[in-house]
């Protein structure tokens, strides 16, 4: 039994500590050991983007990350988006626009969409299309996720000015 | 009850060791041979022991080693990669991704933005595949590896340091810890492209790095670079097709007889990718476009 490892870090602004076996993603630290379940596995191999959380200011697929790594980082999940009374805005122009139908995927959207949206406020399709090539999604062909990140985009400039 | 996942896509009992220098990951590489396992960004290895498609009883994790993660560009120096750095530094930094357009163009390809922000040039240098991106790049950008390892330190040029599909010139104990590019010069050009079937997110079916300097018309080739990934056990340099290219006109005939050159090296296999036929026109049509674009980049600088 290889001994577990004392990790200290900050998920969503709180500091959190956890205890791991390095064999543990930090998608099944989340989901299984902090109970942050709105992360999800999709394929577990990097390519479906379904568990993507923002690691010191840069998404990843938590998937593809062990929870042994992540000591004194900053990680952003979906539970972190929201505040406790208001959806976030990207979540709202999601659910404005139907961007979603079985949901698997949105979480990752969403998070992948904050990552962008902080590093390019006002990106143009392509760039969407781009930034968010590791986030699959097999029920809405993408059309209404890129019209819902760019009702986001507009929403969130109009706030800012 | 918790979530449990099907054993067979379960991580198996690891050891884990984030070494925070050069030697002490030698050390442990070499104490524990192939049973370690170097972990950069970990998007290859870590799905590759989920999947058992390597084996390892140790991770060596070397992101917290400074060396490795450190990065500089001096015009008159080049280009000094620690091996650990991930994909998003290079393509984000605008002196590096102008001097080695080449290089960012593949970085920005490498899996998605969230693979990009973990995997490493390093890695995927190390993962070797005959279809790497970052790979033909490395070549054309004529960068050299410095491996260190029990006996001390070495050079070896890119070109030189794939073997095999998945091996490489590594021997037991020892690392690569950074890699390093020339200075860059006036009228010097660089490209990577692939071809997948898909806009992003793929393997390579073919890919192509070239790298090219123009004479001070803008109208000959002085000097030429070019290597191909995915039509040979390993990414291939070309260096045929590069000695051909210098002295000649910088038109769309020589790039397009360039390509039929790049054709007659590659020996892919068939797959689920591509028959071999497939690949082997792609080559040539790749090369030719990889070649145009460098010109055109070239003629800016």
């Amino acid at each position: 039994m290889v001994k577990k490892s004392h990790v200290s870090t900050t998920i969503n602004g709180e500091a959190v500590e956890f205890l791991c076996e390095p064999r543990q993603s930090l998608l099944e630290v989340l989901r299984d050991t902090l109970r942050l379940t709105g992360a999800k596995e999709g394929c577990n191999n990097g390519n479906c983007g379904a568990c993507t959380v923002i690691l010191d200011g840069v998404p990843v697929n938590s998937c593809l990350v062990l929870g042994v790594e992540v000591e004194g980082s900053k990680i952003t999940t979906i539970e972190g988006i929201a505040t406790e009374s208001h959806l976030h805005p990207i979540q709202q122009c999601f659910l404005e626009g139907a961007a979603l139908q079985c949901g698997v995927c949105t979480p990752g959207f969403i998070v992948a969409t904050k990552a962008l949206l902080d590093h390019n406020p006002n990106p143009t399709e392509h760039d969407i299309r781009f930034e968010l090539a590791g986030n699959l999604c097999r029920c809405t062909g993408y059309d209404k996720i890129i019209r819902a990140v760019q009702d986001a985009a507009a929403v969130l400039q109009e706030n800012r000015s | 009850m918790p979530h449990r996942r099907g054993e067979s896509y379960a991580l198996k009992e690891i050891e884990y060791a984030a070494a925070t220098s050069v030697d002490e990951a030698v050390g442990l590489l070499a104490a524990r041979g192939d049973k370690a396992r170097v972990m950069a960004g970990g998007t290859d290895i870590i799905v590759q022991l989920r999947e058992g498609l390597r084996d390892a009883d140790l991770i060596v994790d070397v992101k917290k080693i400074p060396e490795m993660m450190q990065f500089s560009y001096d015009p008159a120096k080049g280009l000094h990669l620690g091996a650990s750095v991930p994909c998003y530094k290079i393509y984000g930094d605008e002196k590096i991704a102008a001097a080695y357009p080449a290089l960012a163009d593949a970085s920005r390809i490498i899996g998605g933005w969230q693979i990009q922000s973990r995997a490493s040039i390093g890695g995927n240098l190390c993962n070797s595949s005959p279809a790497a991106d970052s790979i033909p790049a490395l070549i054309a950008q004529d960068a050299k590896c410095t491996i260190a390892g029990p006996s001390g330190r070495r050079t070896v040029p890119v070109a030189e340091f794939c073997t095999s599909p998945g091996r490489n010139v590594l021997a037991r104990g020892e690392l690569l810890v950074a890699l390093d590019f020339p200075p860059v010069g006036k009228r010097e050009g660089a490209r990577y492209l692939r071809f997948i079937p898909r806009n992003e997110m793929d393997i390579a079916v073919v890919g192509v790095g070239v790298w090219l300097r123009l004479n001070e018309k803008d109208d000959t080739i002085a000097a030429a670079r070019l290597a191909l990934a995915a039509v040979a056990p390993k990414p291939l340099a070309a260096p045929e097709v590069g000695t051909w290219l210098v002295g000649k006109p910088a038109t769309a005939a020589t790039f397009a007889e360039a390509g039929d050159r790049a054709r007659a090296l590659a020996k892919p296999i068939s797959d689920m990718r591509g028959p071999a036929e497939y690949r082997v026109h792609l080559v040539g049509v790749m090369t030719t476009r990889a070649l145009t674009g460098a010109a055109e980049r070239a003629m800016k600088r």
